[in-house]
């Protein structure tokens, strides 16, 4: 494989050419948030984590989506309320894959949806009795509950609802952690200041309210998965490569997590860090105040798979390095038969990946160990931090795009026409009907696992069976 | 004759609902049939009418009923003084949820259930000052056509005139509201009318009416009446009669006002003599220290 790649389409051109549709103003703005990426670049050269321009079709989300359906949501054992109209969490209905085992309506609510569904009384008059009545209901409905959370949508904050006295007072009350989180929707610019606000409150609400459970035994093994969120079963093919190490699981963040994993997490020798976007923030204040130190991992692909395994049992004794060679022996014969079987199908495909915040970095590898080829990248809501940990997965000549607009995406798949687009379920129809093999990276297409070496298998048959589905043969007069 | 909607605005406590209240008595006088819109959360815009603080608010038995959809008009119209018609908006208590949206939904479920047929003069009686979207809305669309302003000569008075101006402004474009005139309710402050006239000049409008302090206002609002029912034949139900004749011929005489700037209120009242700038207030002192020494 090269080194660089695109070097057949001049992306320079190509960018400015796309650029010239919007008035000066916006093309300006625009263009800061769009780059190819140099050699031996130390980021990615582009501004991210700013407002998207109005009148742009921009892909994100907000800060109620990022707290309520990214980090509250999959935490199985507890109720979160979307505390305002009914339509936000409505849609957001069984929201992410979030897989988890449970009795659904029993001891687990991951699928199910409350909310306190605002009327006209209850913004004039306030919402905080129909929120104290919606509590008591809970917990008498589901008195298997362990805990709940408020997710405020935008009206909680304009009408200025005291969720936090209702919290505190309803928690005394039932005897259960209440978690009041100000994540309306219109505050920051997407849905990464939702992830932060919810690592706040389970920093403010959780560990400085609750103790880790009686009758917890440490081990020198014991360690976290954070920023897995079991998209398809994802944190379960990662764990089992963490235990047949030799390492004790202690908590899953968020997917298939619990209250009292939440709570035992300070009890952790090193927290792994999967998705570093939305869970870096706890991770530090875990590292500054209890000491533990944290560490990001990539489960994507054998060869991240491998390195990160090598790593993180760096961190522990001989006994558990020893594991980790075994773990990646064991998987090896499944590594080989993968890429036997798709490598030929996948050589020197090329793909544009436009996904959230962690992604758009971390599946590049899986993809070059399928002899394949990220031409395009870009996120949805990372911060510089991650544009700085990018170019070490890319190759030079890589077109980078931040926040990209519907506009520019379809534009700029045209004019490179990859064999692939792996994004979201938004942009899904629009390459599809251009004639392009698709596939979702945020639901991994209601498939999945992704991650580790299971998921890795996974993986490598859905890339082949959308690039290769002869249904493509059949779009002959695509008018695009 | 077609309907006349007008609304009195103006600082809190500057005695809106008291100059309303008994303008809207001496109007009735004069054979028109009046509707009264309160929206403030307080609900007693139409308490002088009524006699009593109204009970029965939109919102307070919207929300009994589960939503406005659920209310019938004669619910929540009240009948008081010579037949004035009377609705309070109701709200929140103080320190929750949205007034602003309560006198929206209020307003909104008086005109689609016909509160406004068979009247000649709807009033708004609108609390403080224009502190958010809802409170607008009786100067938006098709609402109010005339405003009130009732200030003093107090500074706070003269300030918050000048910011409902700028709230007309916003609105006379879009809608067609305009300013009626100012309402001075005597604080017997210092050159207190002709500092309002000033100001009813400089915003483009007229100072309607000067209406003396009188303790015969709260001898009448103890009885939980107006001064036209109380003291009929007293010299301030004639103040109020007069205001009463000079809006009823004002009809649109409104106009679209000229806000100013707060460098241009204060300089106002530096002419005035009223306040002092800082060179005069630096001479004042040194003449002192001079004296001292």
């Amino acid at each position: 494989m090269s080194l660089s790649t695109n070097q057949d389409v001049d992306v320079k051109d190509l960018v400015e050419k796309v650029l010239e549709a919007y008035p000066e103003k916006s093309r300006k703005r625009r263009a800061k948030h769009i780059n190819v990426l140099e050699a031996e670049a130390k980021d990615c050269g582009v501004k991210s984590n700013i407002k998207s321009i109005p009148g742009v079709m921009t892909i994100r989300g907000c800060a109620y989506a990022g707290s309520k359906g990214v980090v509250w949501g999959p935490i199985k054992d507890m109720i979160h309320i979307s505390h305002g109209p009914v339509g936000c969490g409505y849609y957001s209905w069984s929201g992410r894959r979030n897989y988890y085992i449970g009795d659904t309506g029993v001891d687990s609510w991951g699928t199910m949806h409350f909310t306190s569904d605002f009327q006209e009384k209850d913004i004039v008059f306030g919402g905080d009795k129909k929120l104290r009545k919606a509590i008591d209901e809970i917990n008498e409905l589901f008195p298997l509950v362990n805990g709940l959370s408020i997710q405020s949508e935008c009206p909680i904050g304009l009408i200025g609802d005291d969720i936090e006295a209702v919290a505190r007072d309803k928690a005394a009350e039932i005897g259960k952690p209440i978690i009041p989180v100000r994540c309306e929707g219109f505050r920051g610019v997407s849905q990464s200041l939702g992830h932060h606000i919810a690592n706040d409150t389970i920093r403010d609400w959780i560990f400085e309210k609750t103790e880790p459970k009686a009758g917890f035994e440490s081990t020198p093994y014991d360690v976290t998965v954070i920023g897995d969120y079991n998209i398809g079963g994802d944190a379960w093919s990662s764990r089992i490569l963490l235990e047949e190490m030799g390492l004790r699981v202690i908590a899953q963040w968020s997917g298939d997590g619990t209250l009292a994993e939440l709570e035992n997490t300070p009890k952790a020798k090193v927290n792994l860090i999967h998705c570093y976007r939305s869970m870096n923030y706890i991770a530090r204040h875990m590292e500054e105040k209890f000491g533990i130190p944290w560490m990001e991992y990539n489960f994507f692909g054998p060869s991240q798979i491998a390195d990160s395994l090598r790593k993180i049992a760096a961190l522990f004794d001989d006994k558990i390095k020893e594991n980790a060679e075994k773990v990646i022996a064991k998987y090896q014969p499944l590594v080989d038969a993968v890429i036997a079987k798709y490598r030929t199908r996948l050589e020197g495909k090329k793909v544009m990946i436009y996904v959230g915040g962690l992604r758009p970095r971390h599946v590049v590898d899986a993809y070059h160990d399928l002899g394949m080829e990220v031409v395009g990248t870009g996120y949805e809501f990372a911060h510089n931090d991650d544009y700085q940990r990018t170019p070490h997965y890319v190759k030079e000549g890589t077109l980078i795009y931040d926040d990209v607009t519907a506009f520019e995406l379809e534009k700029f798949v045209e004019a490179i026409r990859p064999d692939l687009v792996a994004s979201g379920i938004k942009e899904k129809y629009v390459f599809q009907k251009m004639g392009l093999p698709f596939r979702q990276m945020h639901s991994w297409d209601y498939s999945g696992p992704y991650h580790g070496y299971d998921g890795f298998a996974i993986f490598a048959r859905d890339m082949d069976m959308a690039i290769n589905n002869p249904v493509w043969g059949l779009v002959t007069k695509s008018p695009f | 004759m077609s309907l006349r909607q007008i609304a009195f605005y103006g600082k809190g406590g500057i005695g809106k609902s008291t100059t309303s209240q008994n303008t809207l008595a001496a109007l009735v006088e004069m054979d028109q049939r009046i509707l009264i819109v309160g929206c403030d959360p307080k609900a007693d815009s139409t308490r002088l009418i009524l006699h009593a603080k109204a009970q029965d608010t939109v919102l307070h038995l919207a929300a009994e009923a589960g939503s406005v959809e659920d209310l019938e008009l004669e619910d929540v119209l009240k009948i008081g003084y010579k037949g004035i018609k009377c609705v309070e908006s109701g709200g929140p208590e103080p320190g929750v949820g949205c007034a602003g949206r309560g006198v929206i939904t209020s307003i909104n479920f008086l005109e689609e259930n016909g509160a406004y047929d068979d009247v000649d003069y709807v009033s708004y009686d609108v609390l403080g000052d224009v502190v958010c979207g809802g409170f607008a809305m009786p100067i938006r669309e098709n609402k109010a056509q005339e405003i009130y302003i009732v200030m003093s000569g107090e500074m706070m008075a003269l300030y918050a005139a000048n910011n409902i101006a700028k709230g007309i402004l916003k609105y006379a474009n879009s809608g067609g509201v305009r300013l009626g005139g100012l309402v001075c309710n005597e604080r017997k402050t210092d050159k207190e009318w002709d500092l309002a006239d000033a100001l009813a000049k400089r915003l483009g409008t007229q100072l309607i009416h000067f209406v003396p302090r009188d303790n015969g206002v709260q001898h009448a609002e103890l009885r939980r009446m107006t001064v036209i029912e109380y003291a009929p034949d007293s010299k301030q139900a004639g103040e109020y009669r007069q205001l009463a004749s000079k809006i009823h011929a004002n009809k649109g005489n409104g106009t679209i006002p000229t806000p100013i700037t707060m460098e241009e209120l204060e300089e106002m009242l530096m002419d005035f003599g009223i306040m002092k700038s800082e060179e005069q207030q630096l001479a004042e002192l040194q003449a002192k220290e001079g004296a001292k020494a």
